[in-house]
């Protein structure tokens, strides 16, 4: 079958997908989008979390075909909608801004060159990324919840983030990191 | 913002002397000491980094393994043809499709086979693999090939094992521990005997025996075994892949091909973390052969539920112990017997224990000791290296010993481990004096020391929060039943690889000038598994070479061999291999200087000579020419192997050996709240010190203890792979049956790091990975135990272990 979905603002068409596929292979075998993670592929580790429409979902547990019509934002896309949320509080991304997108080279080594959204940033500055295959998906459910709750308090941040699972750090990084993003967020206003 | 406490002491005096003289880049940024960032953090951030799970090619297959259904069981039949007629399917491989006579492979005995040959061993054993262009295909047609099993009984526990008409895992053994194992279906045997026991015990006052069981841990490391083979021109194969040693890999993968070793290239892939579980091979030779048959590229990916099955896991054992102490709080002796479960295949066996009989008393003062290590050859699912290494289960044991022992004693838990911690010039069970600083009773009270989290947190002026209480948004009390406890320990791991191990690294440096800027390149074949050896390469080349600008090349065979990201032990050896490169450039680019313009300032003969902030400067700071008009067009590059100091093997009666090259320590105070009437326990807080030596990057060493941590804490309350006793079958291989701490699991982790230098290691480091995962355990068992009375004796601790009385 074929799907027609919107990923990071762009329209996407993905062709000869079987029914049982996920929006997660089909993001990362179709789309070239590896960034959302395959660790368990059955809605446990959030991995894998995309917005779907804006709701956090795990990637994995969503067929593609659910897909048709809907907007997706991934860990790819995060920078820009961090960027486009600070500038509108609603609406689509002007096709001159999505252009821009592909034109921004980044180095390959190191990815420097590239913006990163506050939420991005804080993981890197807090220590809060080790092996790092958690990290996308903790960085798509952290920022959906600092855009809900600007000013959480650590349980709050405990319980947005309870379903996904880190391996390395314990944790306590990553706490730092949201307190570091939130910190950094409210600074701005 | 509340944030956990980092506290950092350094033993020793600033280093003196003439205020002018400077040392070795102290005046580079970004040096060793420095919490510099990691450099794949924006790659990491942006999902821009390429794990082996990613890795994409043109034309690709997808490669499928068939596993055992049984754990024990002859092949009676085996028949591909359906699944290579299915449509779609590229290749199908089994025992007979092999390319040559090597057909086994291991760590240290070549006992596993790259697919089974008339049988199995356990539950999840390869049997064939299938290349096909969609992974869902090469799954499906993998259903299709038939294997009809006739069972055999399964081999579980030591009585079954040991039993005089057991049947023999491995029928025909010839590696080098059949010599002194009592029974083939013992894998390795390790006594320790000092002094005189029974000698000792007639001076105790009290004898306390305990027996424990620690169940089965995996790593659950988030990345899946993974990677993508693509078939090379020469009839060789490149292999992109996820693991802790390349080069181990390589020695284990070409024979099995037919190929040289010069003909499989090895990259490392990105990494999604390891914790041993990527010692051993997974997918590297099956994705290699049916890139090979299919001449097109395969790429492997495991699914969670084939990961659990696809590696080894840490030792589950039984230990037995006998602790004897005088009324004044002195150790006369300890006796013990530590039984792991090593499962079908040997994998790092005999090594764990090696660690577990060694390490098997703890970081105390006993002259009088008698220690039995064994290592079983079971059904059960292969057990190998994970993070602390045999020295997990010991410290489980003889920390629930050390409190039994003071409670009879009627003595402080902590006091009574100060009066018997060890300390720099112990000796240790197998006669090794320990000659470096170790702070075991500075540790317990640095732990004891800092401040308790406050009680009741759960109360707020809306009622009791119940996210803070056991059993969390379940709602299950708002306080009633709910008791605090605490508890303490300490543990001693080993650093490096043991007993009489070659256990050497290389580092490829070099040092060049671009636009006019002096950068240095650092190639190593080290796995970066997510612990930041990146990140410590690149400061130790600031520090040594006194540059800005460090690129750090992807590690591959290119380079020699760096050894494994395991024990504890890159910082020291890879590092210590990368120092010693970029000392050796530097002494070459000084010698370039010199020779240029050695005859313009007398200081180039006369004074000691530093590369600082990308000029040659004096030690008293006086410049004497750039880096760059040194150099001009001239590329200076070195590859050289280095070695720590060497170690011994153990004596395989009395266990009498200089076997380990460096101790790690940490203790841990864990405080945590139960719900004595369901069972539930919540971690409040788990407090940790640690001797680290010298902190080269703060941030990541405060990581690596928080994550062991957590390791730790998980298989306190929550984590273990149930095996039905039975069948030998593994029940719960997903994240829905096997348990991981979440971040609601997980407690604030207040670190707290002592620096004292070790003057044998680089820059007196000390390897710490290991260590924290160690005490975490027995201390929220501690806890656990303080709060409900209970005797506790296994882990994981389940609620029905609190309730069911």
């Amino acid at each position: 079958m074929r799907v027609n979905f919107t990923v990071n603002g762009r329209p996407q068409e993905a062709d000869d997908v079987w029914e049982g596929e996920s929006l997660l292979y089909v993001l990362r075998e179709r789309l070239g989008l590896p960034g959302s993670k395959n660790a368990c592929e059955q809605g446990e580790c959030g991995s894998c979390t995309v917005r779907l429409d804006g709701v956090p979902v795990c990637s994995c547990l969503v067929a593609a075909g659910q897909v048709q019509d809907r907007d997706v934002v991934t860990v790819e896309g995060l920078a820009d909608y961090a960027k486009q949320r600070d500038r509108v509080t609603s609406g689509g991304t002007a096709l001159d801004e999505a252009r821009q997108w592909a034109a921004r080279g980044t180095d390959s080594q190191t990815g420097e060159g590239g913006e990163l959204s506050p939420i991005q940033r804080a993981f890197i500055d807090a220590g809060a990324v080790q092996c790092g295959f958690c990290t996308p998906g903790l960085l798509v459910a952290a920022d959906e919840m600092l855009e809900r709750n600007p000013d959480p308090s650590d349980a709050d941040i405990r319980e947005a983030l309870s379903g996904n699972l880190c391996r390395c750090t314990g944790y306590e990084k990553i706490m730092d990191a949201v307190r570091l993003a939130a910190a950094r967020q409210g600074e701005e206003v | 913002m509340p944030s956990p406490t980092l506290g950092f002491a350094r033993a020793g005096g600033a280093p003196s002397g003439t205020p002018t003289k400077i040392t070795q880049g102290s005046q580079t940024r970004g040096g060793i000491g420095e919490s510099t960032l990691r450099p794949d953090g924006t790659l990491k951030v942006t999902g821009e980094f390429a794990y082996s799970s990613d890795m994409w090619h043109e034309d690709m297959l997808w490669g499928h393994i068939l596993r055992s259904t049984v754990a024990h069981a002859e092949i009676v039949s085996l028949d591909t043809g359906e699944a290579l007629a299915t449509p779609g399917v590229y290749a199908v491989m089994t025992y007979d499709d092999l390319p040559t006579e090597v057909r086994t492979y291991g760590l240290e005995i070549q006992d596993t086979p790259v697919l089974a040959h008339g049988k199995v061993r356990h539950h999840g054993e390869p049997v064939a693999i299938v290349a096909a262009d969609h992974p869902e295909t090469a799954r499906r047609a993998a259903a299709k090939i038939k294997v009809e099993y006739r069972e055999l009984p399964v081999i579980t526990d030591e009585a079954s094992a040991t039993a005089p008409d057991a049947v023999l895992v491995h029928e025909n053994r010839d590696d080098h521990h059949i010599g002194h194992v009592p029974h083939p279906n013992i894998v390795h045997r390790q006594p320790i005997v000092r002094g005189d026991v029974s000698a000792a015990r007639e001076r105790a006052d009290v004898v306390v025996e305990g027996e424990y069981c620690f169940g089965i841990q995996d790593q659950a490391f988030l990345g899946p075994e993974s990677g993508l083979a693509v078939p090379d021109e020469d009839g060789g194969v490149h292999l992109y892949i996820a693991t802790q040693w390349l080069h181990s890999d390589l020695r284990q993968i070409a024979p099995v091909l037919g190929l040289p070793e010069d003909k499989v290239r090895m990259t490392l892939a990105g990494v999604g973390g390891a914790f041993g579980g990527r010692e051993d091979l997974s997918m590297q030779i099956h994705a290699c052969l049916l890139a090979l048959r299919t001449g097109k590229p395969v790429k492997i990916v495991y699914n969670r539920f084939e990961s659990f099955f696809g590696h080894v896991h840490r030792h589950p054992a039984r230990l037995y112990y006998e602790h004897g102490a005088t009324r004044d709080g002195k150790l006369t002796h300890v006796a013990c017997r530590i039984v792991l479960d090593g499962g079908a295949y040997a994998s790092a066996s005999p090594a764990v224990v090696g660690n577990a009989s060694s390490l098997g008393i703890g970081p105390y003062v006993v002259d009088d000791v008698d220690i039995e290590a064994i290592a079983l050859y079971t059904n059960n699912p292969p057990c190998g290296a994970m993070r602390g290494f045999g020295a997990v289960q010991a410290c489980f044991a003889y920390e629930a010993q050390m409190d039994k022992v003071a409670k009879e004693l009627g003595m402080d838990p902590v006091e009574f481990r100060q009066r018997n911690a060890m300390e720099q010039g112990t000796i240790m069970p197998t006669g090794q004096p320990v000659d470096s600083p170790a702070p075991v009773a500075e540790l317990l009270r640095r732990v004891k020391a800092m401040p308790l989290p406050p009680e009741r947190q759960w109360e707020s002026s809306e009622g009791a929060d119940v996210r803070q209480l056991p059993g969390g948004l379940s709602n299950t009390t708002h306080g009633e039943g709910v008791v605090r406890g605490i508890g303490y320990a300490v543990g001693i791991k080993n650093v490096g690889f043991s007993e009489g191990f070659d256990d050497y690294s290389t580092a490829k440096v070099r040092m060049e000038v671009l636009a006019g800027e002096p950068v240095a390149t650092v190639h190593t074949a080290m796995a970066e598994v997510g612990q930041g050896g990146v990140t410590v390469h690149a400061q130790i080349a600031r520090t040594e070479l006194g540059v800005t600008q460090v690129t750090i090349r992807p590690a591959d065979t290119q380079v020699g061999s760096a050894g494994s990201t395991s024990a504890s032990r890159q910082t020291y050896v890879t590092g210590g291999a990368v120092k010693n490169a970029c000392e050796l450039v530097r002494e070459r680019v000084l010698e370039l200087g010199r020779r240029k313009f050695g005859t313009y300032h007398p200081a180039w003969a006369t004074a000691e000579l530093l590369l600082e902030d990308g000029k040659v400067v004096t030690d008293g700071g006086e410049v004497l020419a750039t880096v760059a008009d040194v150099l001009e067009d001239e590329v200076v590059e070195i590859e050289a192997e280095w070695r720590h100091r060497r170690t011994e093997p153990f004596d395989l009666r009395t266990g009498q050996g200089n076997g380990h090259v460096q101790y790690s320590f940490a203790a841990h105070r864990a405080v945590v709240e139960v719900d004595t009437e369901l069972g539930l326990v919540k971690v409040i807080e788990l407090a940790c010190a640690q001797d680290v030596g010298k902190a080269l990057n703060p941030l990541s060493v405060i990581g690596q203890i928080q994550g062991g941590t957590a390791q730790g804490l998980g298989v306190a309350v929550m984590e273990e792979i149930i095996v039905d006793p039975k069948t030998a079958k593994v029940r719960n291989p997903s994240f829905t049956d096997y348990l991981i701490p979440t971040i609601l699991d997980t407690p604030t982790i207040p670190v707290d790091v002592l620096e004292l230098a070790d003057d044998h290691a680089p820059y007196g480091l000390r390897g710490i990975g290991e260590a924290p995962t160690l005490s975490s355990t027995p201390a929220v068992l501690a806890a656990i135990r303080n709060a409900t009375g209970l005797e506790l004796n296994r882990t994981p601790v389940r609620p029905e272990h609190l309730t069911g009385k």
